[in-house]
């Protein structure tokens, strides 16, 4: 459709004027607050105990979402937000990995708060525009769309029927209907969600950069945890953001110079060292696939195995050979010479309502190739692909998408859930087309699609309760926890990692921590006491980056030459000091490790308190599927039967001889549910918290986090 | 053809005419640091440092601030320019320059004063063939 019939039919709703302002050390000093029930746009200031506390970025947004609701708050009323803030260093162009923004809110499918780093140019731009961070709030009636132009200062809720929901089209639209001309399309961010984020609790929102190069909105994805179905439930069809005068220095920093050298210094290492080392800039973090599966972690077929012979088909190098276009800058923010933003080129869709169009795959990830592949047995480049693009644009998580239906695939191939049930969906491992089709199905609210579409929490619930399912052994199968599914890393033979997915504040994803190659690979932490550090250590480190607006992967996705002869190669000593610069070129604040560590503290134990307030974050919430810890089946166990023989014997002196594979599975369940308790005590007391996993008030005090709304919701339960 | 700035490092004898020229004329000023073309030394021996025009830098620039003009010569948009740096790391001769009193990075565009004001030749304008330009022909890779 014709861009000026589209824009033709927008009505204005409201319009704000604002001083463009000056940012100062990474901060504009106040938000942007925009109410749609109301229609109502207002200027926040942002405290200094905001930034002493909160320090940005997801401290910022969780901060907002806690003032903004209350503990009965669900993810569809209206006072839920979401908050979106990239943090000081968001936007800063010399270091890569620096344009993240964090998004937050109450998740539909964990009930509680989420949060999701998430590349593009919204961050940086609605910065520059003069906005530390957005918070969205109400539910409007009518799709709308909110447009912030930063050169001359206006925000506009405007009513917009016409334009598609689909992200790939949607921001296309917005992008053409909002720059000037071809130059000006990179000046132009756009966030949308799609039609499948309306059916379904998984919805994603995707965040676009405009590639000059392409002459494409690319997207990238905020993917855990259903912020787009919280978006398209409050009927926003998409933010808008302009700015174009992007330089180098717009942060103000305290002290250019050391930016400029720090980035350099990385640019120039992965120069040197990425085509040595994980070859991100050829295929991103999909270089991995083929090492998940020579070290047997690569979930396949709902991560009862570790590895499959197909995996070959699907390798990194399949992608790169064949589909992924080289050599192109492909970063989702400026300066990021790691560039992991892959994107297969005229691709040709053979499904759906995009039938027939060559389109630009942004992808795939790891996660996508994982969990859309070699979890569904869907070793089958094309097939990852097709579903890597409809998951984008209909707005859909991949990982929820490929954990749930991996889960759908094993109740369907185990007799649990029958044809009758999917409405004729042949849903075996391996079966692309009936996962396209669930697909096409949450696009468009119907069939089956929409019962895998509410996640495995509440497959498991249906299952059961319609069924006649036993729901132990979905619970044993079902990987989510807290009503999140699991992302693509196989954790059985990694305590570490269990412990890493389960003992998490948002559910069992990977930004907190990943531990898999310290714990079972290298044998770098032994003891329950050094897992424990390491799950103290690794998930606040982690969460820091949320915090600033950056990357992770720049952090250790490339690493220094001489990094192995560190004291702690797995901290990558030399990038963490990187990021005491920047933060200290653009702050002017000099931190430590500790302070670091601190600062997450913070933020973490705030979200701790947030999920109690909203009746999770207990011991019992942190409970994994067996699945994750050890073998459910015969089938599982015997697949590895040597090892667990061998752990029987050595770990446990239970002599195998003469036993069935039920019964050393059964010695083998109980040996490794107590040591995910041991494990679970030792992560609690290292980070501050009691058995029930309740920071204490004197933790609280300690952080100075006793701030008495939190103090309230904790002293009952010390 | 493709217009670049040729040299010998065997016959500079490190006088820093060249690098005095060419911040005088691209600065205003002079400071070997500020200079395009910059002369080091390695393992006892000079060593100039000067671009190549091979025009890697243009694939690495997100925005596509650098491009080669009619004489082959590899340029910077400074306008366009988002003060990354990507090009100064990438930079196989290590010749794409920055200094923190500029949010943009420089570089030589082969306008021939230092050349001129040589004293041993050591560096000479010269002309090379389009073939040995490195950036990608993006319409055919993206068939548009």
């Amino acid at each position: 459709m014709d861009i000026k019939v589209l824009r033709d039919n927008h009505k204005l709703l409201a319009e704000y004027k604002y001083e463009l302002g000056k940012i100062d050390k990474g901060y504009t000093g106040r938000s942007l607050f925009v109410n749609i029930s109301e229609n109502k746009i207002e200027s926040k200031p942002v405290s200094q105990m905001m930034k002493d506390k909160f320090v940005g970025g997801k401290g910022f947004g969780l901060w907002y979402l806690w003032n903004a609701t209350t503990p009965s708050t669900k993810w569809n009323d209206p006072e839920n937000e979401i908050i979106i803030c990239g943090g000081p260093v968001c936007g800063i162009t010399q270091y890569p990995g620096s344009g993240k923004s964090l998004v937050c809110s109450i998740s539909p499918a964990t009930d509680m708060p989420i949060d999701s780093n998430v590349g593009g140019y919204f961050g940086p731009l609605l910065k520059f525009s003069g906005w530390d961070a957005l918070e969205l709030q109400g539910k409007s009636e009518k799709d709308i769309i909110i447009v912030i132009d930063g050169n001359n200062g206006t925000v506009r809720i405007e009513e917009a029927s016409l334009e598609a929901v689909d992200g790939h089209v949607l921001g296309e639209q917005l992008t053409e209907m909002y720059a000037d001309n071809e130059e000006d399309k990179r000046n132009v961010a756009v966030v949308t969600a799609g039609s499948g984020a309306e059916h379904t609790r998984m919805g994603l929102l995707n965040f676009t950069f405009y590639d000059p190069r392409r002459k494409v909105a690319r997207l990238k994805q905020a993917g855990r945890g259903g912020i787009g179905t919280v978006f398209r439930d409050k009927k926003v069809k998409a933010l808008v953001v302009k700015f174009s005068s992007v330089k180098g220095d717009l942060n103000n920093p305290f002290d250019q110079g050391i930016l400029n050298r720090t980035g350099i210094k990385l640019h120039k290492e992965v120069h040197d060292l990425d085509p040595k080392q994980n070859n991100m800039r050829k295929i991103g973090t999909a270089n991995i696939i083929e090492v998940m599966d020579e070290y047997d972690l690569l979930p396949v077929m709902n991560y009862q195995y570790g590895n499959h012979p197909d995996t070959q088909k699907i390798k990194s190098t399949v992608f790169i050979d064949k589909y992924i276009t080289q050599g192109v800058q492909d970063g989702c923010w400026y300066g990021c010479s790691l560039a992991c933003a892959k994107a297969a080129d005229n691709f040709l869709l053979k499904t759906g309502p995009y039938k027939g169009h060559k389109v630009t795959v942004d992808g795939p990830e790891y996660e996508n190739a994982a969990g859309l592949g070699s979890n569904c047995a869907i070793f089958d480049p094309e097939g990852i692909l097709e579903l890597n693009f409809y998951c984008d644009t209909y707005g859909i998580d991949t990982i929820s998408f490929g954990t749930a239906t991996a889960f759908a695939m094993e109740c369907y191939e185990r007799g649990i859930i029958n044809k009758e049930i999917t409405g004729g969906l042949e849903l075996n491992f391996g079966n692309f087309d009936s996962a396209a089709q669930l697909l096409h199905q949450m696009s468009k609210g119907e069939g089956f699609g929409v019962v895998v579409g509410q996640g495995i929490h509440r497959m498991k619930e249906l299952f059961a309760e319609k069924y006649g399912a036993d729901a132990d052994f979905l619970f044993d199968i079902g990987m989510e926890q807290k009503g999140l599914e699991y992302s693509e890393y196989g954790s059985k033979e990694s305590l570490a990692q269990q412990g890493g997915y389960g003992l998490t504040n948002k559910g069992p994803q990977h930004d907190e921590a990943w531990l898999i190659f310290m714990d079972m690979v290298n044998n770098q932490i032994p003891t329950f006491e050094d897992k424990a550090e390491a799950l103290h250590y690794f998930p606040m480190f982690r969460t820091w980056f949320g915090l600033y607006g950056l990357c992770k992967l720049p952090w250790n996705d490339i690493a220094p030459a001489n990094n192995k002869f560190t004291s702690e190669p797995a901290k990558i000593p030399e990038h963490v000091q990187n990021y005491l610069d920047i933060v200290y070129g653009v702050t002017g604040k000099r931190l430590g490790t500790d302070d670091m560590v601190r600062e997450s503290e913070r933020v973490y134990n705030f979200q701790r308190i947030f999920n109690i307030r909203l009746g999770k974050g207990l011991r019992k919430n942190d409970k994994t599927p067996y699945r994750s810890m050890g073998p459910v089946t015969k089938e599982e166990y015997e697949s590895r039967q040597e090892r667990y023989d061998g752990q029987l014997k050595e770990k446990i002196g239970y002599d195998v001889t003469g036993k069935t594979t039920e019964e050393k599975m059964a010695v083998l369940r109980s040996y490794r549910e107590d040591q995910y308790e041991k494990l679970t005590d030792a992560v609690y007391k290292r980070r501050g918290w009691n058995s029930n996993g309740v920071p204490t008030i004197e933790h609280l005090k300690e952080l100075g986090m006793d701030l008495p709304e939190l103090i309230e919701v904790v002293k009952g339960l010390q | 053809m493709v217009k670049y700035l040729a040299k010998d490092d065997l016959k500079c004898i490190q006088c820093g005419t060249c690098e005095e020229v060419c911040s005088s004329a691209y600065f205003k000023t002079k400071d070997r640091f500020k200079s395009c073309i910059q002369i080091n030394e390695e393992q006892g021996k000079p060593e100039i440092s000067v671009c190549s025009q091979c025009g890697k830098c243009i694939d690495i620039c997100p925005v596509m601030a650098i491009s080669r003009d009619k004489q082959g010569i590899v340029r910077i948009n400074k306008k366009i320019c988002v003060g990354c740096f990507m090009c100064v790391g990438f930079c196989p001769e290590l010749s794409m320059r920055q200094h923190d009193d500029y949010i943009e990075p420089f570089k030589c565009i082969a306008c021939g004063l230092c050349a001129k004001k040589c004293p041993t030749g050591a560096i000479s304008m010269a002309e090379k063939d389009d073939s040995q330009s490195q950036e990608l022909k993006l319409d055919k890779l993206f068939n548009k």
